[in-house]
């Protein structure tokens, strides 16, 4: 396959940045996105240009660190995959596409197309875990009964992982999507429940704080979030919100 | 939630606007029973009329509390609109935003403000006119002059024609704001699906049943 690639190139935080084109031969279908910016960026070093920066750790879809906009989309084209599990069998022969890192202020480019993430740390610091005792007198956690159900919503929400491809998409770059998932993967369990009510007032002030946006429920989120999670968690979020506001 | 405090973070704003949005939604179905008298009986639209332009209740407490709504409804609106465009200060040079989200859900301020600039000639047309007839000009008490009053305000084919148009552009703005509200306020479950086609039956037929009524008077006039 032959490509026309349109990809932002930004050297730091401050810079402008720009779109720059770059024509690619001999792209298999097979490869994964990722594999096919390789190429690019091999033959950028041979021609000793600066490569492309991009994210990218685990490259099967578990990790979160792959990013990228493409085409106008968050992740590319295809549903439930991140950028790593994107084949370029998605694309045709001769086609131009358009690489942009994710947008938002609260994800800030650091360089070309990778961005900086770490506002979803401090979300998860603010209120992400539970409590534990780890003197060695840990108790089981199966000792405590949890219903099929519960445990099954709220391993769900426990697949999200962080990629931000949420907040790319919905146009008022919201966060609600992935702090509900992270929100909702405790507040379903009992050993949440001990911390539920701190967790989300703290959670969602911190989510206020890096200026994501409000959502409107345009459920962009849901169709773009490689792992499925589902607009439920937002409602369950809000509900836990509107309870814990008013204890 | 009455305290301004929690208005301060993004799901109280929200949920305050899901409110307002459902109470607007509460007195549009009012307001589209009274209309609809006026093709079925002329005098009990006049009757109806009659009472609530002047019960103490409605002009003193309800009406006031409609227009704070009102107010409350579009600036929280246009503050969470802007808020919203501030995150995100450079926009990607291609965004398909037609592969993921409906355009009513990614247009409500544009559908929004055409409704508030239509509200305003609705103003103009109605309430402007009852102020003046009761409380400046003031007239002796007629229960039956609503009635021929509507069918005045239809002649003008122009007229007729910016409010079927705004009606559209309502069916639009509640084709994602009534279910977007109940989601908002943590409304999500078995229920929902019976719900969301309640919610789009009346995001279509009240404002259609509005610009109808509306071309009924002006071709039977
Ligand atoms: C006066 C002009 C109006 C403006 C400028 C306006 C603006 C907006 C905006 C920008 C939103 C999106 C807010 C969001 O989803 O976060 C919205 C939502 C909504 N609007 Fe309006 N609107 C207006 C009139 C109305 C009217 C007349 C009704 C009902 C009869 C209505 C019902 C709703 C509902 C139910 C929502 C959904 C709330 C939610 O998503 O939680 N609006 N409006
Ligand atoms: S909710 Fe989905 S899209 Fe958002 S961060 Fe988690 S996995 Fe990614
Ligand atoms: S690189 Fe780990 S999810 Fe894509």
């Amino acid at each position: 396959m032959k490509l026309n690639l349109k990809i932002w190139r930004q050297k730091n935080a401050q810079d402008q940045g720009k779109m720059v084109d770059y024509a690619i031969d001999n792209v298999s279908p097979d490869m994964s996105f990722l594999e096919m910016l390789d190429v690019l960026n091999d033959d950028l070093i041979q021609k000793d240009q600066d490569p492309v920066a991009f994210d990218h750790d685990c490259r099967e879809g578990i990790c979160g660190m792959c990013s990228l906009y493409i085409n106008g989309e968050a992740h590319g084209p295809d549903r439930g995959v991140t950028t790593c599990q994107l084949h370029m069998r998605k694309f045709k022969d001769g086609d131009t596409i358009f690489i942009e890192p994710f947008r938002a202020k609260a994800f800030p480019v650091i360089k070309d197309l990778a961005v900086n993430r770490s506002a979803f740390d401090r979300i998860q610091q603010a209120g992400g875990f539970i409590s534990v005792n780890t003197s060695g007198n840990t108790l089981d956690a199966n000792a405590i009964p949890i219903p099929k159900h519960d445990a099954d919503r709220a391993f769900d929400a426990a697949t999200c992982i962080g990629c931000g491809a949420c907040v790319a998409t919905c146009k008022n770059s919201s966060a609600m999507l992935f702090v509900s998932a992270k929100v909702s993967q405790f507040a379903l369990l009992p050993q949440g429940r001990v911390e539920a009510t701190d967790r989300v007032l703290n959670m969602v002030r911190q989510m206020d704080e890096e200026g994501f946006g409000n959502c409107t429920n345009t459920g962009a989120c849901e169709v773009e979030c490689p792992k499925g999670i589902s607009l439920e968690n937002i409602a369950r979020m809000n509900r836990e919100y509107l309870a814990a506001s008013l204890k | 939630m009455s305290n301004n405090g929690m208005l301060k973070s993004s799901i109280a704003r929200k949920v305050a606007m899901a409110l307002s949005g459902l109470f607007l939604i509460l007195f549009l179905g009012q307001h589209f029973f009274i209309n609809s008298m006026s093709v079925v009986s002329p005098d009990t639209f006049n009757e109806i009329s009659h009472f609530m332009g002047y019960n103490p209740v409605v002009q003193f407490v309800l009406q006031p509390i409609l227009i704070f709504g009102v107010i409350f409804h579009f600036c929280m609106g246009l503050y969470l609109d802007y808020q919203n465009k501030k995150a995100r200060p450079i926009k990607y040079v291609k965004n398909n935003g037609a592969a993921n989200a409906s355009w009513m859900s990614r247009n409500m301020v544009i559908t929004g403000i055409v409704v508030l600039a239509f509200l305003g000639l609705h103003f103009y047309d109605f309430w402007v006119h009852e102020m003046n007839v009761k409380y400046i000009n003031v007239q002796p008490e007629d229960p039956t002059r609503y009635y021929e009053e509507l069918r005045q305000k239809f002649v003008d084919p122009v007229r007729v024609g910016i409010y079927v148009v705004s009606f559209v552009l309502l069916a639009l703005h509640l084709l994602h704001g009534f279910m977007s509200s109940f989601q908002s306020i943590g409304f999500n479950n078995k229920y929902s699906r019976s719900l969301r086609g309640f919610a789009y039956a009346f995001a279509i037929l009240v404002p259609a049943g509005f610009a109808l009524i509306a071309l009924y008077h002006h071709f039977t006039i």
